[in-house]
């Protein structure tokens, strides 16, 4: 972990509520920590005005920047939204336990929901630069919630969209596509990021391994105030260091 | 290092007054990755119970204008593990004093942990938490009885090799009483303050954000509150106090001095600026020259006297 000053090269919504934002690094050092990042990993924000950092995932990064996809959901994320290029970000970083990639197998599964698809994007990137056969199922409430998935098509993964309304790709929840579309790819593993019900039915219907990414409160980030437990079968555990991704047959949800 | 920081606690002498606050430091292993932790006066380990604690149900955190809520439950391996596995770790990269911060839930458990910190090699000061305000039926009770204080401190003392402080709660209507108790049984100093019991809502659901739903304030905002109880004790007590509550800055330790505080105890700006005590000790010597102080110990109680 590394406290890093970055600047704001770009803030734009992707949908009435999502923004991406671009940060440029500009220290040696900086850079270097981002060469270290691992996908599923976490960066925590300084915001002025509140108190705590907030959590967000890393969705992408290259030599010398970072990518933030965030949802406005409170006085923090939606700060964040009226952020203009230029402006400087106090963010700690890379933090937590990420995914595995060694363990993907040659078809991997990955699984996203709503706001927790942006951890996904950095992964596929991995595993298709690996050369792995890649599945993508991505769900989201309706059309215009939909994120990144240009980005997971155009990377040449096989991707599928479900809406719970139906008004695109397949209707419902990821767990109904995957009853439909599993049998014919055997997947060797999953990955999977989205909201608690999603990975509650995940780490029952796949009959796969997995890791689930979670999401808790956190008070510091790294590993000192015990705010962010979570249950294991071996007992309690950090999520913002022995997770946010955890192993799915560990996991108590 | 600088001798103008130094000061004394008893008979505990510290190269700077600058001690993380339990609960908001681990056992200095993650700090220690990001800096030098030999540059602390002390550092104050989670605190640590009889039998290993999982602690309350997530969320536990809550945030707060200047602050924060927490509500662990004391989430801690117990104090087998600690003596046995941890502090060796810490031991290996620390070399300053470790204060070994105690929750019981009876007096026989407080002094079980006393009698097995005070025996384990570098910890010169054994801080009794009383004032947990996350942990049913415990900790807190005895916090907030004079009496019962006096009895804990009491025996703690009884069979403690190590200075006892006590740590206060400021959940109480009056604390110098509680104060003058474990005063008058023996405590060796006092720290103050623990965490104000508080609680938020989450609008959309309408349930309370902790699923403990009520959970302990620290952070900025509780600093006028934190300093003016040390003033009080201060004033009425003879041993020494340990300062705590809402200090972020190198000024903030100068003002907790001046209200009567001989160190200072820094708990959440460890949370949100991980760096916050390394770089208070830096600055306090720029900061002292400013305000023509020649020695931090002669600050200390000034408002006071
Ligand atoms: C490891 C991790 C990765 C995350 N990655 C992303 C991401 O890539 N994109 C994204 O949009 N969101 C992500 N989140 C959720 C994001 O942290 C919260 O939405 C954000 O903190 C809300 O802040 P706020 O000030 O807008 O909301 P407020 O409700 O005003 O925040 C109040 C407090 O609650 C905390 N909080 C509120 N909601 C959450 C939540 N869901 N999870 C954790 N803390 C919360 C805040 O951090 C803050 O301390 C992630 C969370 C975690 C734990
Ligand atoms: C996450 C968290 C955990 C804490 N755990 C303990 C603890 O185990 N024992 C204890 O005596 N105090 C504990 N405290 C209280 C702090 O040590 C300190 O007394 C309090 O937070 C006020 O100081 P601050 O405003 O600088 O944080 C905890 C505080 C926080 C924020």
């Amino acid at each position: 972990m590394q406290q890093l000053r970055f600047d704001i090269s770009h803030n734009e919504p992707l949908t009435r509520d999502i923004f991406r934002m671009w940060l440029i690094c500009r220290s040696e050092a900086g850079c270097r920590a981002l060469k270290s990042v691992q996908a599923g990993q976490f960066a925590n924000v300084s915001i002025n005005g509140c108190f705590l950092r907030r959590p967000i995932s890393i969705c992408d990064i290259d030599d010398r920047r970072i990518c933030f996809v965030y949802k406005v959901v409170g006085k923090g994320t939606a700060a964040m939204s009226e952020m203009k290029q230029g402006e400087e970000l106090d963010i700690l970083l890379p933090l937590g336990t990420g995914f595995n990639a060694d363990n993907a197998g040659e078809r991997p599964l990955l699984v996203g929901g709503g706001v927790g698809v942006p951890p996904l994007l950095l992964l596929a990137r991995q595993l298709i630069s690996a050369g792995k056969e890649t599945t993508v199922v991505l769900g989201f409430n309706t059309k215009q919630d939909i994120i990144l998935a240009d980005e997971f098509r155009s990377m040449g993964c096989n991707l599928t969209i479900v809406t719970v309304d139906g008004s695109e790709g397949q209707k419902g929840f990821v767990t109904n596509a995957l009853r439909l579309t599993d049998a014919g790819h055997n997947h060797t593993y999953y990955y999977a990021c989205g909201p608690v019900a999603m990975l509650k039915a995940l780490q029952k219907e796949l009959g796969i391994s997995g890791e689930l990414s979670m999401e808790e409160r956190m008070g510091c980030g790294f590993g000192v105030c015990m705010g962010c437990t979570c249950n294991t079968q071996d007992g309690a555990r950090q999520v913002c260091t022995d997770g946010p991704v955890f192993d799915s047959r560990q996991l108590i949800l | 290092m600088n001798s103008r920081l130094n000061i004394s606690l008893g008979r505990l002498r510290l190269q700077n007054p600058i001690i993380p606050a339990s609960g908001t430091y681990g056992f200095g292993l993650e700090f220690a990755k990001l800096y030098d932790i030999n540059c602390l006066g002390a550092l104050c380990i989670k605190g640590t119970t009889v039998q290993p604690r999982y602690g309350n149900p997530s969320p536990r955190i809550a945030e707060t204008e200047a602050g924060m809520l927490n509500s662990v439950g004391l989430q801690n391996p117990g104090v087998d593990k600690v003596t046995a596995d941890i502090l060796p770790r810490l031991r290996a990269v620390y070399h300053q004093p470790i204060v070994a911060n105690i929750s019981g839930f009876s007096i026989e458990e407080y002094v079980q942990l006393a009698k097995q910190m005070s025996d384990a090699e570098q910890v010169e000061l054994i801080e009794v938490n009383i004032s947990c305000p996350n942990v049913h039926n415990g900790g807190m009770a005895f916090g907030t009885d004079p009496s019962a204080a006096a009895e804990v401190t009491a025996a703690v003392k009884a069979v403690s090799d190590k200075p006892v402080f006590v740590k206060l709660s400021p959940n109480v209507t009056d604390i110098t009483r509680i104060a003058i108790a474990c005063e008058q049984a023996g405590a060796d100093g006092l720290c103050l303050i623990n965490t104000l019991l508080g609680m938020r809502i989450d609008l959309r659901t309408r349930k309370p954000v902790l699923a403990n739903k009520y959970g302990g304030i620290s952070g900025s905002c509780i600093f006028p509150l934190a300093l003016r109880m040390v003033n009080q004790v201060s004033r009425v007590c003879q041993i020494p106090v340990i300062g705590c509550g809402g200090i972020s800055t190198a000024s903030d330790v100068i003002e907790m001095m001046m209200a009567g505080a001989s160190a200072v105890e820094i708990g959440a700006a460890n949370l949100t600026d991980p760096y916050v005590c390394m770089n208070i000790i830096n600055e306090l010597p720029q900061l002292m020259d400013k305000l023509g102080i020649d020695n931090l110990s002669d600050i200390i109680g000034i408002t006071a006297r």
